[in-house]
């Protein structure tokens, strides 16, 4: 199935976030081998260049590590992918702040919704269902 | 990157009656790309192609391939899908295959054999009893089974259906090599413009725009098709 893509975001930038939110997810785990850029740009339905591109940023970033002509491996240090995942979740709590806000919500309503939320074990499946999707259309 | 794969200078193209075709146009498109080459109907965008091709001569001006002038040497590593397909309708599918094998020494049979199995094309049929868009499949199959250095591709998802235009697209980007170039014309620009490294636009015969897509995704915040409609508005 292609990567689906936001086409007024440069590309690259999507494919790193796609890459780099399987590696937080732990899609890929600590140390393993990455596919290489031929098979991302497959499975993405995407230019080589552009998963190059990623592959780029991830590997500034750490969380890509490139040993020689073995291929690309995930990095075997995990304070980097709390970070990465930490950095995840600012982003995603800042448009949910933002769009709480909009709707007349408190920080402490809102705190309370989403406990509410949590509580809800159906509610919790549905989250963990939607998940892989929403990442790739947001960014 | 080095040297150019194709460089115009000031190339015109004159078909005798009156406007320009292509007028002083200059490009230099680096090796390792894929381009796109987009603009409304009648902008020159097939008539570049073809020059290109050395289907036609320039009117005046320069066109180089791989640093060559258009000749012999550019014809064995340009790959050329024409708008429509040139096989007799006579011929079979199989027969087509070994004409190109037989014309091209870059011309890769298991490759070319393995994509049309892929896209249910009967290689036992005769082209006349084929559909347009089969016909186009063997077209392009054929052309993308080179090991060229530049494709040259005219319009080469217009006539099929959106699972084989994917496909099509997904041979473009597996097929393609550090080495070689793609240039696709294409009015579709919505279905190929994730494909796209680099893309131009041409009006009128004149180059408008020579951009890298990502750049104007990131600079504009706009797709590629979204300022097409934008620039060529009506």
């Amino acid at each position: 199935m292609a990567w689906a893509f936001d086409q007024t975001i440069p590309i690259y930038l999507q494919a790193a976030h796609r890459i780099r939110s399987d590696i937080v997810c732990g899609r890929y785990s600590k140390n393993e081998k990455l596919p290489s850029v031929r098979e991302f740009a497959l499975t993405a339905s995407i230019n080589p260049n552009t998963i190059q591109r990623a592959f780029g940023i991830l590997e500034e970033e750490g969380l890509v590590v490139t040993q020689g002509t073995a291929g690309r491996f995930v990095t075997a240090d995990n304070e980097v992918i709390t970070r990465a995942r930490d950095t995840i979740a600012q982003q995603l709590l800042q448009v949910f702040a933002g769009k709480m806000t909009e709707l007349g919500y408190s920080a402490e309503e809102a705190a309370g919704l989403v406990k509410t939320c949590y509580n809800k074990a159906s509610d919790i499946n549905i989250l963990k269902k939607e998940a892989p999707s929403d990442e790739s259309a947001d960014s | 990157m080095n040297l150019p794969i194709l460089e115009c200078r000031n190339l015109c193209k004159n078909y005798g009656q009156g406007d320009l075709a292509l007028n002083n146009f200059s490009i230099a498109l680096p090796k390792g790309k894929v381009i796109g080459l987009l603009g409304p109907n009648g902008s020159g965008k097939t008539t570049l192609i073809k020059l290109t091709a050395g289907l036609l001569t320039p009117t005046s001006g320069e066109l180089f391939v791989g640093g060559m002038p258009i000749g012999i040497e550019t014809k064995r590593i340009v790959s050329y899908l024409p708008e429509r397909t040139y096989f007799d309708p006579g011929m079979r599918v199989e027969e087509t295959i070994q004409y190109f094998e037989d014309f091209y020494e870059d011309f890769n049979t298991d490759k070319a054999r393995a994509m049309l199995e892929d896209l249910g094309v009967p290689t036992t049929k005769k082209m006349k009893a084929l559909s347009k868009g089969t016909k186009e499949k063997v077209q392009l199959v054929l052309v993308m089974s080179r090991e060229a250095q530049l494709y040259l591709l005219d319009e080469p998802i217009g006539g099929v259906d959106p699972a084989t235009r994917d496909y099509i697209l997904n041979t473009i980007v597996s097929n393609y090599n550090q080495e070689s170039t793609v240039l696709i014309s294409t009015h579709l620009i919505a279905d190929v413009e994730k494909v796209l490294d680099e893309f131009m636009f041409i009006h009128n015969g004149a180059l408008v725009m020579y951009n890298s897509a990502d750049n104007v995704r990131e600079e504009l915040g706009k797709g590629i098709d979204e300022l097409f409609r934008e620039v060529f508005r009506c």
